[in-house]
């Protein structure tokens, strides 16, 4: 049911969050806002190719989770989702949790592009946070009022790539670590269940 | 304050079954209801209706804007009024907006934000769903406070509950795959509402840009900086 407070913008910002995952292009570090603004263009225009390219849904989805291993830090996306049970996890249980979890995402997410047909994102304003740059953008949908969406870029990892998004203030750190939280919970903390169960999801 | 999930949720037990009674009401009713509106209902009509509703609504905005002595967001709620209700066919048509008029939502939960007031705990009320205890407080004084909603001999009685419920029904009819992942896929769908539902509000009424973004990164890159082992 929804709430006063699940707008309708939310919840279509909620459906675009891993399209604008994908947005983000990896150099924008060392940029201004002007770069980045180019460069998001740039990734945007990826976007939109492969929703004109006219491929099936499954397809799709595998062209977007390209997109998303590429821009995003996934590691660490998925470990913070993990949250502390991240640390009891083998390295190879990280690595497992990490590639389902990359899928996941994609699917969860991809589902939604059709939702992005005719959107555009502009840049608005870069500023350095703690762990890299925090870019601001809004988003223009066909026939919504437009909503902001954050994206947290860092090079920690190595290269540039983003962290984390905002979209109308619903960080995806937040929310998968909750979902991912509940999984584990409900199979009494057992992570290599929640790694073949995660691979079927979607 | 954005980036933050955290929450205080200690009426969990009643909330969840709160919870279960929506997602029943949800699945037999309001879904499908919905569902079917958006399907009969051109898009178009969809759409004046809601914005009729979001019309009745500035009465209460106006209210609540001088509550909270924001001059700037009354002048905004009357002007969007007075023109939508004339030359917008009484609020079915929004030309407030395409004359670039900033949208002028506000409520009585946000008045209690801005006199001070805590969130409180976190709940989720019959039928409308997520809130806490100072938005639901909220809820229940936006509804006197509507003067339109409240007037007695009201020819058009209740009309601001009804255009409300058919604008809900707009909405979770246009973004019924979205709603129906929170609901209906998510492993604990409880928990994902009160995530997303907090996260949003906070976001509306302190905004973005807040210092305090997680950093994923302090716990994977321990020698970043120093690391207090006592933190975690």
């Amino acid at each position: 049911m929804p709430s006063n407070s699940f707008t309708r913008r939310s919840f279509t910002a909620t459906a675009l969050s891993a399209l604008g995952l994908a947005m983000l292009p990896a150099p924008v570090l060392a940029l201004s806002e002007a770069g980045a603004r180019k460069l998001v263009d740039t990734v945007v225009a990826e976007i939109n190719r492969v929703i004109a390219s006219g491929k099936s849904e499954a397809a799709m989805i595998r062209d977007f989770e390209g997109i998303f291993a590429h821009y995003a830090d996934v590691p660490t996306i998925a470990r913070y989702a993990l949250g502390v049970d991240a640390r009891r996890a083998s390295n190879a249980q990280l690595g497992a949790f990490t590639k389902v979890f990359q899928g996941y995402i994609s699917k969860k997410y991809g589902k939604r592009f059709r939702e992005f047909i005719g959107g555009k994102i502009e840049v608005k304003t870069a500023r350095p946070i703690k762990a890299g740059y925090e870019i601001r953008t809004t988003a223009y949908l066909s026939g919504e009022a437009p909503f902001e969406v954050i994206f947290l870029v860092s090079d920690k990892s190595g290269r540039d790539r983003f962290f984390n998004m905002f979209i109308e203030g619903v960080s995806l750190l937040q929310t998968e670590r909750t979902e991912i939280g509940a999984m584990l919970d409900r199979r009494k903390g057992n992570i290599d269940q929640l790694i073949a169960d995660l691979a079927k999801v979607g | 304050m954005t980036s933050s999930g955290d929450y205080f949720d200690p009426y969990e037990k009643t909330n969840r079954k709160i919870h279960a009674f929506n997602i029943a009401l949800d699945r037999a009713a309001f879904r499908p209801a919905s569902k079917g509106y958006v399907t009969v209902v051109p898009d178009p009509m969809v759409e004046s209706f809601s914005n009729f509703a979001d019309n009745l609504s500035m009465p209460k905005n106006m209210v609540n804007a001088l509550l909270q002595g924001n001059p700037k967001l009354f002048g905004q709620a009357l002007a969007r009024f007075l023109m939508n209700t004339t030359i917008g066919f009484a609020g079915l048509a929004d030309p407030a907006t395409e004359f670039g008029l900033p949208p002028a939502q506000t409520d009585f939960g946000e008045t209690l934000y801005v006199w001070g007031a805590r969130e409180g705990a976190y709940v989720e009320l019959p039928i409308l769903g997520p809130s806490t205890e100072r938005d639901a407080a909220g809820t229940l004084v936006d509804f006197f406070l509507n003067p339109i909603g409240y007037a007695r001999n009201n020819p058009a009685d209740n009309i601001t509950a009804y255009a409300e419920i058919v604008q809900r029904m707009g909405d979770r009819g246009k973004f019924a795959d979205t709603i129906d992942s929170i609901l209906y896929e998510s492993e604990d769908s409880y928990a994902q509402a009160r995530v997303i539902y907090l996260q949003n509000r906070r976001f509306e009424l302190v905004g973005a840009g807040s210092e305090t973004y997680a950093d994923p990164y302090d716990d994977t890159f321990p020698d970043d900086t120093y690391e207090d082992p006592y933190a975690e």
